[in-house]
């Protein structure tokens, strides 16, 4: 390999290693991601139950295991009796003041128990930090329908309710009612309640009235050729029936797509709800193998969209070149700059068509008429004015000044699941900017200061909202805003309003 | 030809019937006299009380660089700063224009209406509009909100803050202008509107920092003395 396809192919990596986190993401099982303070936390299978930080969602590192604080540096002797000593696929869900860390500590399977940590903090530099045995949860003897490991918990918006749901191949994926207020069992005494089977990697989430619970069906474990993909059920009572779109109960086998296997990333399992606020919903998983990490099992952070009442898996922007059209009003971003009409200007209906009379055929028509090519920057930026110019909404014309490339910003951090992005005007260096009064200007070059570094979510209904890193001056959030049909600005984030959502469209 | 004139001869704040279509079908009135001193912004915050100059004639183009040329012609003294009273004439390439005070019944200014109803042209025509908005106190972080058929330009307090440019209809808050300062007392909102070729209107209102429509507004065309 030449020098040259070296550096080609580093820097191919380079790009695409952007878009399934930063950092070290190698892990399995990943529990759902937890905010405390202003990190993110994820706990994964493996001995110790290793735990990974970010400070931003999108650059991850290893932290150490949870089971470095416990005596012995293992679960407590009554799990281990109840299951063994594995530790794997743990979930993290915070209560009150306290966090309540479930795990499956699996011996020779289907014998598997679920144990439970209780602690005050996440963080291990905290004077606070230590995970407390709280015991066995649930567990399965070995022999009865089911395999008490894949712990996923769920609090119940409506009520405050704490539900597990566990399992595996071995039976049913089981629900049991938990104790808010110690995590442990709220009724010990009354059998689990089965809600799935084929499946494992189980969770419940809510949505509008309805409960979803999401599995993993498949195999995992075998890089790319593992088969895990996430599925779905929804229900009106968090006990179920669980039905697939197609009405087919969960119990029985049912489960729809959630998400499956897609460009360099196979084998998707284990979903985790990340509920960022102010109307971004995003979810972990990790996938069996990153075709772009050695075929590795990694963590990654997409966006949750809702359609029709179900979930559906969004995907973290690619680059490319787009125009940024706004839901609201229907009109594009653009350089404010006096457009040119793709192939020149002309009188109403193009240039005069051959044909004659009758216009049809015969001889001495004129040649059909002859492709226009795509207006690039580079044909008619010549005119546009030097300097700091403003952004404005205009009817999409397909003209240069219309057209943004959307490229992951080179170490300049990012947030949940994706790189802060540059926004430039395609084939130019002019890029757009937050203004210190919460207004907006495109420069004409790219620095790489906050205030050009846009972060950009999908919204549940698959538009999406930019936000600079910073507004000079500012301490609110803000997102670009179609204020008016023609007039773009930075308004403190809102939820409710179609004047922050955007669509990214081929341009 | 004054608009009083043309107005249907009533003493006090007649509809304009402001031309006849060539069926014999009277045009929907929308434009009438002022019949009061002052007018409260409408629900919804729009302006409809204006001083309107009688239109000018103009190449009509609507590009960004020929909208900025036309607009930045001197083509009577004061103009960008003077605040004209009812039937005040101005002289434009040797004729006289002269500025009228209207209301409009709708939440737009139809400007069509206002040429048509003088027997003026209504094409390839330069409209210069102002009115004065009196505020109850110092408002910051609104936003003058605009539509205009055609290509507009739009000052606040002598700053020049919306420019509209391109052929295009009427939309309510399609010009939006960055965050500005309502003055507690007057404040004087100027445009130039120019159309190419059929209807010609435009319609104005201030949102607060919250992007609602601001009602507690008063337009007084008489507060001249006020205005610096």
């Amino acid at each position: 390999m030449t020098r040259t396809h070296i550096t080609l192919a580093a820097a191919l990596l380079l790009v695409v290693r952007l878009w399934a986190l930063d950092g070290d993401v190698g892990l399995h099982d990943p529990s759902t991601i937890v905010r405390d303070g202003s990190r993110f936390y994820a706990y994964a299978t493996g001995g110790g139950l290793p735990m990974s930080v970010s400070d931003d969602g999108w650059t991850w590192r290893r932290a150490g295991g949870v089971m470095q604080s416990m005596p012995d540096g293992r679960p407590g002797a009554d799990v281990i009796a109840r299951g063994g000593n594995n530790t794997w696929a743990p979930d993290v869900i915070k209560v009150g003041d306290k966090y309540f860390l479930y795990y499956a500590a699996p011996g020779t399977q289907p014998k598997a128990a679920i144990g439970l940590l209780v602690g005050k903090t996440l963080d291990p530099t905290s004077p606070d930090y230590k995970w407390t045995d709280a015991g066995p949860v649930v567990w399965s003897d070995g022999v009865e329908d089911s395999n008490a490991i894949d712990p996923g918990v769920f609090r119940d918006p409506a009520n405050g309710s704490l539900w597990l749901t566990y399992g595996s191949y071995f039976g049913y994926i089981r629900l049991v009612e938990l104790d808010p207020k110690t995590g442990t069992r709220l009724y010990p005494q009354r059998a689990p309640v089965n809600v799935a089977i084929n499946s494992e990697a189980s969770i419940i989430v809510s949505h509008d009235g309805w409960y979803y619970l999401l599995v993993t069906h498949g195999s995992c474990c075998q890089g790319a050729a593992s088969s895990y993909s996430i599925r779905m059920g929804r229900a009106r009572k968090v006990t179920g029936p669980y039905l697939d779109r197609s009405g087919v109960d969960m119990l029985q086998g049912g489960g729809s797509l959630f998400l499956g296997s897609s460009g360099r990333m196979v084998g998707p399992g284990h979903f985790g709800l990340l509920d960022l606020g102010d109307g971004v919903q995003k979810f972990s998983c990790h996938f069996e193998a990153d075709l772009d990490r050695g075929g590795i099992s990694v963590l990654d952070i997409r966006p949750l969209l809702w359609r029709d009442g179900w979930p559906v898996g969004g995907d973290n922007v690619p680059a490319g070149t787009y125009r940024i059209e706004s839901a609201r009003t229907g009109t594009a971003l653009e350089l404010a700059v006096e457009g040119v009409p793709v192939g020149g200007r002309r009188g109403r209906g193009g240039p005069p068509r051959g044909g004659g009379a009758g216009g049809r055929g015969g001889a001495g028509e004129a040649p059909p008429p002859t492709p226009i090519a795509a207006q690039e920057a580079a044909q008619v930026s010549a005119n546009w004015p030097a300097g700091a110019l403003d952004a404005r909404l205009s009817p999409y014309l397909l003209q240069a000044q219309q057209k943004w490339a959307v490229t992951p910003a080179a170490n300049a951090g990012g947030y949940a699941g994706s790189p802060y992005f540059r926004i430039s005007v395609a084939g130019t260096e002019r890029s757009l900017t937050a203004t210190a009064n919460g207004e907006l200007t495109v420069l004409p070059t790219f620095t790489g200061s906050p205030e050009q570094l846009w972060r950009i979510d999908q919204l549940a209904d698959g538009t999406y909202r930019f936000t600079p890193k910073a507004v000079p001056g500012g301490n609110a959030t803000m997102a670009l805003s179609a204020i008016g049909g023609s007039s773009p600005t930075l308004e403190r984030v809102d939820a409710s309003t179609d004047r922050q959502r955007w669509l990214l469209r081929t341009p | 030809m004054t608009l009083t004139r043309i107005l249907c001869g009533m003493a006090v704040c007649t509809a304009l019937t402001v031309g006849v279509a060539a069926q014999g079908v009277p045009v929907v009135p929308t434009i009438i006299r002022p019949a009061t001193a002052s007018k409260p912004a409408a629900a919804g915050g729009f302006l409809q009380r204006w001083l309107i100059l009688e239109p000018i004639a103009v190449p009509g183009q609507l590009t960004d660089s020929a909208v900025r040329t036309t607009v930045a012609r001197d083509y009577f003294p004061g103009q960008l700063t003077a605040f004209p009273k009812n039937d005040d004439t101005v002289t434009v390439d040797g004729k006289p224009l002269q500025w009228h005070a209207v209301d409009t019944t709708n939440y737009n200014v139809n400007l069509f209406h206002f040429a048509a109803g003088l027997k003026k042209p209504t094409s390839n025509v330069l409209f210069w509009i102002v009115t004065i908005v009196r505020a109850p106190q110092d408002m910051p972080d609104t936003r003058l909100a605009i539509g205009s058929n055609a290509a507009s330009v739009w000052w606040l307090n002598g700053e020049q803050v919306i420019s509209l440019f391109n052929d295009r209809q009427t939309v309510i808050d399609d010009g939006v202008s960055r965050r500005v300062m309502l003055k507690k007392g007057v404040n004087v909102i100027r445009a130039a509107i120019i159309n190419a070729g059929g209807a010609t209107d435009f319609c104005a209102r201030f949102l607060d920092a919250n992007a609602r429509p601001i009602t507690g507004l008063t337009i007084d065309l008489a507060a001249t003395t006020d205005v610096k």
